[in-house]
């Protein structure tokens, strides 16, 4: 290092870690100061979180070398990474729900003091940062910002030099990502390095001073992303041009979808129930519930696609009460959904995209005769989603869980869209996709509308409902708020329908 | 002390020794499930700790040499289900049952030679006047050592969930393996050392049956006893303080059908013989209903398969 | 170094494959095993798997093997069934004892008139008992959720009791002389499931469980509801996504499985056994489970699989006849030949990368 550039806390140098037909790195390089906010921009599969996995010790380098503090650094576990000073904050928490929050802080920490002090500290370092968290809770029962809080409080025990944080913000409403951005910012501000991984452009550049942008594995580029515009970070993001959806032609008709009354006892230990919720539906309309996740998504779909029937009244299409019937019957009177887990829920990972189409599609579809399944006539369907839909995939016969979450997406969107629904609920139609398959996605949500169905679709990316549909309601504790219109509505006002800063009352009673 | 012709004192001291077994075998299928693996194959590692100590003892002539072959034995037969399900990825439930049947037929063949052989006998403790105390005295002071132990052991293993590190670490990878693994923490090989207790518990527990309980070698001789003992984790909602509880209910059970088999009441013999289990159904039954509308008592990752894939 | 790489769909060769491979590690393992018992192990494989197909008596064998492999291969065909779905019937045993008490008991109630109804009351109430076993804990784990491993296992242990109970109360011959055991049905031509072809082995038991395999190959590969039970149990939220309610199903794979074994406990107490006595439970639920798994729960393998386990009975009766090899090693082998299958299974599923450094 010779003496004229900054001090460097994390080097590293020609990063690379294949797997079997996949480089998910290719000789990467960064480096980052200490205080420095750097964020890691890419899609989704660009390689993001197989960076920080090897910087985390959880996966080891093909190639290539790391130097901490100048000093070679070569991890062989999270246990080695975290003695060398660095943290991390995982996207699908790394928490267990059954112990209380003092039991997951001690899991995450090296050498952790006896739980009554390690009680106190939590207590001290959460006041320290305005992060107001009781050690005694049990995480299961915590909404999602306060879960987050624990993997930070977790992290901050034990003074980090580096605090890598894998897209913290997709779980936490407008006000609680203020609330993060104000810890994080004061952490910089004493000296931690702070890596942050997000493909939300307004935030980076609100938050970062430095940004690594990544494409299938290989760093594109570096810059200052305060000094470029949104649509310049994606386009280096994607490598291409960014098509804009298109959501004229649509008026809304007669009522559709009536959900009135309707009450749902949770379906897990911890889940949430739903609490008399009502909405009205109209043809040609999308609606857009939004939410933190954990608040009744869920819930909310297995409710309308008819598994988990409800009381009697609670949900009527087309003027019929359907809220006693299966699945199945709402399919064949046009009520058909797309729930958030494609693997596992929406597609059987083991089956076949051919044996898939079946799993929905025989109600609407002549793919079976007196019960008997017409393999050729579903090997058509199948072929039909993935022309129409684009589904990259060798063919029909290919399991699920081959195909990358965007093209599973686009198959199951499409096997719905294709047997043209009069009401379409989807839950998180584009988590985890790319933003060519988002953006098809989006447009074929928005054909089906201007065709004269009523689309509802539950997602926790307020942007995406902001571009999408004409009416947003929030979802907040199982309760479902006053649908309103989304023209002229703003992102403070939907932050504070979402329930504002979960858990943060209780602070500002005590201050 | 009697009642419609049976001696309670002496119950309630058979209650002990009749739910020894039960007692190790589930205390070591509670922590193996505590760690997220179900090992259904618990009879089979009682029936092979049951051979494997009795000829141990028989061949040394110490008792306690055979209860450690048994424990050794039950151990064995549980790190070659653990190889099979940690390693190999099996599915726990098929190869659970398939350890109970390979461990059935294996004592059987081992056992050959031990058929009518009577094993060296475990020595009750000796606890001078405290043994003579009316009522307490023969209930609780007349037993061998493993009596004690299983009961030290329910002490240890309460302490060792709630009080100790590695205790905290074993509960966190029953609850989310996925995190655990994220956070460092070594899945495959503390589920290995949580299969391995359990086997050599469930492997005294047998012995118990084989050298003290019965004392003898019969083929089958444990009867659905781990079977029994899975149930219990079960009714105890996993919490080793419960495990007790439930199986000195069986225990209780158990001993009471004898007694009253013994006591001559004009009731079919084999209609007695069927209450143990009649009544583990009936007792699983409202457990299971309790857990349907409470908590959800069993560890989050029991019985799911990890790989680390990336 | 090994490395475990997920294939992107199950291999379909080594779906066919495992199986034999197990069968032939099996015979490794098992001639270890033989040797160690002091038995030429050669000449222990040759008498349990070559003297019965094509022996000096091999005549005589043949028949058996259709004897023993139809209660094998009914039973199996009906617990496939649920395992496919994820719901496990382990309490066959229990099901096929309690199908043998209730034909045989309608049997012996009549005794001794004659006519041609009384064989097809027998199987309709052997079906129909060993339902009811099997619905047991279909109902306890739809009505309260307690596990239908546990409580069908449990049932197996109150059946063997119910059995002895039965052969030394209720069923007892009167003509008996005061020994434990029913009436032989055998001496009951109205009651009898004789041989339908001399010397064959085939008798009513072995087309029902043709008809069985026969039928659940229709239901599971070309039938939507065989299709929805597949769902079941290789994605339980897809399946109830496609509309498959859980409650049903349970019961329905429960019950198939309890009367199909129950039908082969009544076809057997009719037949090759005979009589109810307190031994007449010889296990061919558990192995049954064995030959499920071997045959992939798919009925064309539930056939060669049943028709190999017979062999096992078979020559493993000739092994300990000739060679003085305790009973017990054949079932050392067939828990073994499970190890080996459910061991080798991984190569289904996952791709086995030996050498190449994981690390940098």
């Amino acid at each position: 290092m010779s003496a004229n550039e900054p001090p460097l806390l994390l080097r590293v140098e020609g990063l690379s870690k294949a797997y079997p037909g996949v480089l998910a790195n290719d000789a990467v390089s960064l480096s980052v100061a200490p205080g420095q906010v750097h964020a890691l921009l890419g899609e989704n599969g660009a390689g993001k979180s197989t960076l920080v996995k090897m910087i985390y010790g959880l996966v080891r380098p093909d190639t290539g070398q790391m130097a901490l503090h100048g000093a070679s650094y070569a991890p062989a576990d999270p246990h080695a990474a975290r003695a060398a000073g660095v943290a991390m904050v995982f996207q699908h928490f790394s928490l267990f729900e059954a112990l209380s929050v003092a039991e997951n802080v001690a899991l995450g920490m090296e050498d952790p003091p006896p739980l009554r002090q390690l009680a106190a500290r939590i207590r001290a370092v959460s006041d320290a940062y305005g992060l107001p968290l009781d050690p005694g809770r049990i995480v299961g029962d915590l909404s999602a910002g306060e879960r987050q809080r624990v993997e930070i409080i977790r992290c901050l025990l034990q003074d980090p030099k580096l605090l890598i944080m894998d897209e913290p913000t997709s779980v936490l409403t407008p006000q609680e990502v203020e609330i993060l951005f104000a810890t994080l910012r004061q952490l910089a501000a004493e000296g931690t390095a702070i890596l942050y991984i997000s493909h939300k452009l307004e935030e980076i550049r609100r938050l970062c001073d430095r940004a690594t942008i990544l494409r299938g594995g290989r760093v594109v580029g570096e810059c200052d992303p305060r000094e470029k515009s949104a649509h310049e970070l994606a386009e280096l993001m994607v490598g291409a041009e960014l098509k804009l959806t298109d959501r004229a032609g649509r008026h809304a008709g007669e009522v559709v979808l009536v959900v009135a009354g309707l009450n749902l006892a949770p379906s897990s230990a911890f889940g949430p129930s739903l609490k008399d919720l009502g909405f009205t539906l109209r043809r040609g309309e999308v609606l857009g519930i939004g939410g933190v996740a954990g608040n009744g998504q869920e819930e909310l779909l297995a409710a309308l696609s008819g598994e988990r029937p409800t009381s009697r009244g609670s949900v009527t299409l087309k003027g019929e009460d359907i809220s006693a019937l299966g699945p199945n019957p709402r399919r064949a009177r046009g009520l058909l959904a797309a729930p958030e887990e494609r693997l596992g829920h929406a597609a059987a990972p083991d089956m076949s995209l051919t044996e898939n189409a079946i799993l929905t599609g025989t109600m609407r579809r002549p793919l079976t005769h007196r019960g008997f399944i017409d393999r050729r006539a579903a090997r058509a369907f199948a072929r039909e989603i993935i022309a129409a839909f684009d589904v990259r995939t060798p063919g029909p016969h290919v399991a699920a869980r081959a195909l990358s979450g965007g093209n599973l997406q686009k198959f199951v969107i499409g096997r719905e869209v294709l047997q043209a629904p009069e009401v379409l609920v989807v839950n998180q139609p584009t988590w985890g996709v790319d933003a060519a398959a988002a953006a098809a996605i989006r447009q074929a949500l928005l054909d089906l509308a201007a065709g004269g169905a009523g689309v509802i679709v539950i997602s926790q990316d307020l942007d995406e409902l902001m571009e999408i549909s004409d009416q947003f309601s929030a979802l907040n504790e199982g309760r479902l708020s006053q649908p309103r219109s989304t023209t002229g509505l703003t992102l403070q006002e939907i932050g504070l329908s979402l329930g504002g800063a979960h858990g943060m009352k209780v602070a500002e009673a005590v201050t | 002390m009697t009642l419609g012709g049976i001696d309670l004192v002496a119950l309630a001291a058979m209650l002990m020794v009749a739910s020894t077994p039960i007692l190790l075998a589930a205390i070591g299928e509670l922590i193996a499930e505590k760690a997220g693996v179900l090992n259904l194959g618990v009879e089979g590692m009682m029936i092979m700790g049951a051979i494997g100590a009795f000829a141990g003892a028989v061949i040394t002539g110490s008792p306690a040499a055979g209860f450690a072959f048994g424990a050794l034995a039950g151990a064995g037969m549980a790190l070659i289900f653990g190889f099979l399900t940690q390693v190999l990825l099996s599915n726990q439930v098929a190869t659970g049952l398939a350890l109970t049947l390979f461990g059935l037929g294996l004592s059987a063949l081992f056992g050959k030679g031990f058929e009518g052989v009577r094993p060296p006998a475990t020595e009750k403790l000796d606890f001078g006047a405290l043994a003579d105390l009316p009522v307490l005295g023969p209930v609780l002071f007349r037993h061998d050592w493993v009596v004690y132990f299983s009961l030290a052991m329910v002490v240890a293993v309460w302490l060792f969930l709630h009080f100790s590190r590695s205790g905290l670490i074993l509960r966190a990878v029953g609850e989310n393996h996925e995190a655990a693994h994220a956070l460092g923490y070594r899945v495959v090989a503390v589920r290995m050392a949580a299969l391995a207790f359990g086997g050599a518990l469930a492997g005294m527990g047998g012995a118990y049956l084989s050298l003290v309980r019965v004392p003898q070698w019969t083929e089958g001789m444990t009867a659905g006893a781990g079977w029994i003992a899975l149930a219990i984790v079960v009714f105890a909602s996993w919490r080793v303080e419960r495990v007790l509880l439930g199986a000195y209910l069986f225990g209780g059970v158990t001993v009471l059908q004898l007694r009253l088999q013994a006591a001559g009441y004009a009731i079919p013999v084999q209609l007695l013989s069927m209450a143990p289990y009649v009544i583990t159904i009936i007792v699983l039954v409202i457990i299971s209903a309790r857990h349907r509308h409470g908590a959800q008592a069993a560890p989050a990752a029991l019985g799911k398969t990890f790989h680390a894939s990336r | 170094m090994i490395r475990l790489i997920a294939r992107p769909a199950p291999s379909r060769f080594w779906l066919w494959a495992t199986p034999v491979l197990a069968v032939l590690a099996t015979m490794v393992a098992g001639a270890v095993l033989f040797a160690a018992l002091g038995t030429d192990p050669l000449e222990a494989l040759k008498v349990i798997f070559w003297d019965p197909l094509l022996g000096a008596n091999a005549g005589y064998f043949r028949g058996q093997l259709l004897i023993k492999a139809g209660p094998l291969m009914l039973i199996a065909a009906g617990l496939a069934v649920g395992f496919r779905a994820g719901i496990w019937n382990i309490g066959a045993e229990g099901q096929y004892i309690v199908g043998a008490i209730c034909g045989a008991a309608v049997g012996l109630a009549v005794y001794p008139a004659e006519s041609v109804l009384i064989f097809p009351a027998m199987v309709v109430a052997g079906a129909l008992g060993g339902w009811a076993w099997g619905m047991i804990p279909a109902l306890l784990k739809n009505r309260f959720g307690a596990s239908e491993i546990l409580v069908s296992l449990m049932l197996v242990y109150v059946a063997q009791n119910l059995l002895a109970w039965a052969a030394f109360g209720p069923l007892k011959n009167p003509a008996g002389f005061g020994f434990p055991g029913s009436r032989n049905l055998q001496q009951y031509p109205s009651a009898h499931n004789g041989e339908l072809i001399a010397g064959s082995g085939l008798h009513w038991g072995g087309v029902a469980a043709l008809a069985a395999l026969v039928g659940t190959y229709v239901l599971m590969s070309r039938h939507i509801a065989g299709f929805r039970i597949q769902v079941a149990g290789d994605a339980p939220k897809a399946a109830r996504f496609a509309g498959v309610a859980p409650a049903r199903l349970v019961a329905f794979c429960l019950g198939l499985s309890g009367a199909l074994a129950g039908l082969a406990g009544m076809f057997e107490v009719a037949g090759p056994s005979g009589q109810i006595t307190d031994a007449f439970g010889a296990g061919y639920g558990f192995t049954a489970i064995i030959v499920a798994f071997l045959g992939r729960l798919n009925p064309i393998g539930i056939l060669l699989a049943g028709l190999l386990m017979a062999l096992t009975y078979i020559g493993g009766d000739m092994a300990q006849l000739m060679l003085r090899l305790p009973a017990a090693a054949i079932q050392v082998f067939q828990g073994m030949l499970l190890f080996f299958l459910l061991g080798f299974d991984l190569l289904t599923n996952y791709q086995v990368r030996f050498g190449g450094r994981v690390g940098a």
